[in-house]
């Protein structure tokens, strides 16, 4: 069934245990990113240390596809130098974009290539990049402030 | 005549047509859009292929048909609501219906019945779908009036406990919702629309989720103004009527201005011709209002009782069965007394759109989220739900495949909860 290719283990994996979720105290930028078509919510911190992603912390609520994805990232890109994880950002909106025409690096992208079934649902894309979008934002906003 | 969804089905070339991977089509989402009958869409391309032509301008006889099937539109609306044709008032939708009269509210200036200022107020409802919230919460903004707003209780009913209270005698509109497209909640009009007239307020009826369903008379439900869209009741996108009262009407300034909608221009003013032709500026959705008018003969030969009652037997046995499904909770009234067939709900830990996601691999189409009625699922303290909506060619069967559906999700998300 198609279905699975939307929903694999380690999505419902995420979505059951997330990584890094609960707003850390401290951090040089926040965010809260919706997405207004269904209501899915995402609170994120990010703090940096000179070029690296020092801590990701979030918080949220909305469908396993949103919330999986966010936990994904946040495991993915901490520690990673910002131009580092622009690569993988870049990587990830270009796998969501493919219509299932692409598979995903897994070098670069490790769990976040188990998103690639979403590419194919183009309702759920958007739930996919909610967090990324996120991301992005609070690490702009961040440099902003070094 | 007796009424069979079997039978209206075969009207809807769409059922024809199978859903991922050869799955018959569950359509359950007709509270967001209707499926249209043959009837329909061979009245908009008809109209397409032998009649078009610009209405209400050109001296040839292409443009007399179009005008005499626009007109005749607007008859059939009439005969409809129960209002009078000078009353109907096509527009896009109901989304620009509402816009367009919060909008000439604001354009008639001081002396104009509708000139809203700061020692006046608008009362809503808080389970207005945004179409019917925002323009008005923007009025006030602009005018300086007041805006407040009727209760919803935990069992999805309007709180009426202080009616006075909130429709004041400074009170100069009331906009509602016939039906709720989340609750289904049936609204009490009668007291409201009485106090409402007795301060001199006019009532504003969002009848979207009514009018496709039950038989909808404006003179019986003596509101002022009232709204719905022609895609949810079996017609085309791209047409909506607002309906108002001939006396007001008269008096409402004019929100679009441009060609058709003027009785004389000169370089530095403008006289308005009168309503209706004063709220359709421009070249309107004829094709569409001729589509509208094929959908509403459509319902009207079926007859509106026959799709109340179809409905409502249709919706009891909806509730039941979810009802039957432990870990899942209805929001809105759980028995089918004063509301539709349209039933939203939580499941467990599912989120609404991981079972619509499922549902739709099942072939079963439904509806998740917040349902343009933000602040509603926020005060029910619910993130989304997912909202099932019934219609005339809705059968048992469907409902029975929601059912099959939603254990199935349970199951397929359950059996993926690993270790």
């Amino acid at each position: 069934m198609q279905l699975d290719s939307l929903y694999q283990e380690v999505i419902l994996d995420h979505y059951k245990r997330p990584q890094h979720k609960g707003l850390a105290v401290t951090y040089d930028a926040q965010v809260h990113h919706v997405n207004p078509s269904c209501g899915d919510e995402i609170t994120l911190n990010v703090s940096l240390e000179g070029d690296k992603v020092a801590a990701i912390t979030w918080d949220g609520v909305g469908c396993s596809i949103s919330q999986a994805s966010v936990s994904i990232l946040s495991d993915l890109l901490l520690g990673q130098s910002i131009t580092e994880a622009d690569l993988v950002l870049n990587n990830f909106t270009e796998l969501m974009q493919s219509k299932g025409t692409m598979v995903g690096d897994d070098e670069i992208l490790e769990d976040a290539v188990a998103m690639a079934g979403v590419s194919k649902f183009p309702a759920r894309i958007k739930c996919a990049l909610l967090g990324w979008m996120a991301y992005k934002d609070a690490v702009v906003q961040a440099q902003a402030k070094l | 005549m007796t009424f069979d969804p079997r039978v209206v089905r075969q009207d809807f070339p769409i059922f024809k047509r199978t859903i991922r991977e050869g799955k018959r089509l569950v359509y359950l989402d007709s509270g967001a859009t209707s499926q249209k009958p043959n009837s329909v869409i061979e009245a908009e391309s008809n109209f397409y292929r032998m009649h078009n032509a610009a209405v209400h301008r050109g001296a040839h006889q292409l443009a007399e048909e179009a005008t005499d099937a626009y007109e005749g539109a607007r008859e059939t609306v009439a005969k409809f609501l129960g209002g009078s044709v000078d009353e109907i008032i096509f527009t896009k939708g109901a989304t620009e219906s509402l816009n367009l009269l919060a909008y000439a509210f604001s354009n008639g200036g001081s002396g104009n019945r509708f000139n809203l200022t700061s020692t006046d107020r608008i009362v809503v409802t808080e389970m207005e779908h945004h179409a019917n919230l925002i323009p008005w919460q923007q009025l006030a903004k602009r005018s300086g009036a007041e805006l407040t707003w009727f209760e919803v209780t935990p069992d999805g009913r309007l709180d009426l406990s202080k009616l006075t209270e909130i429709i004041t005698p400074n009170t100069k509109v009331v906009a509602l919702t016939h039906q709720s497209n989340v609750l289904g909640t049936v609204n009490p009009l009668a007291a409201i629309v009485a106090r409402a007239h007795e301060v001199g307020a006019v009532v504003v009826l969002d009848a979207c989720q009514s009018a496709p369903h039950m038989p909808v008379n404006v003179k019986e439900l003596d509101v002022d103004f009232l709204t719905f869209s022609g895609h949810k009741a079996v017609g085309p996108t791209g047409i909506g009527v607002l309906w108002g009262r001939a006396d007001l009407l008269r008096d409402l300034p004019p929100f679009l201005f441009g060609g058709s909608m003027i009785e004389s221009v000169t370089m530095t003013d403008a006289v308005w011709a009168p309503s209706p032709r004063r709220h359709e500026a421009g070249v309107p959705n004829m094709a569409q209002a001729v589509g509208l008018a094929a959908a509403l003969d459509y319902l009207m030969q079926i007859g509106m009782d026959n799709i109340y009652q179809h409905e409502q037997v249709l919706g009891s046995y909806l509730l039941k069965r979810l009802q039957e499904i432990p870990d899942l909770k209805l929001v809105g009234p759980l028995e089918m007394v004063e509301r539709g067939a349209v039933a939203s709900f939580t499941f467990g830990d599912i989120h609404p759109h991981d079972l619509g996601q499922y549902l739709d691999s099942q072939g079963i189409a439904v509806r998740t989220g917040h349902h343009c009625a933000w602040p509603l699922t926020r005060k029910l303290g619910v993130q989304a739900t997912t909202r099932a909506s019934l219609y005339l060619y809705n059968h048992e069967q469907d409902v029975d495949a929601l059912i099959e559906g939603i254990l199935g999700a349970q199951k397929y998300f359950g059996g993926k909860q690993c270790n």
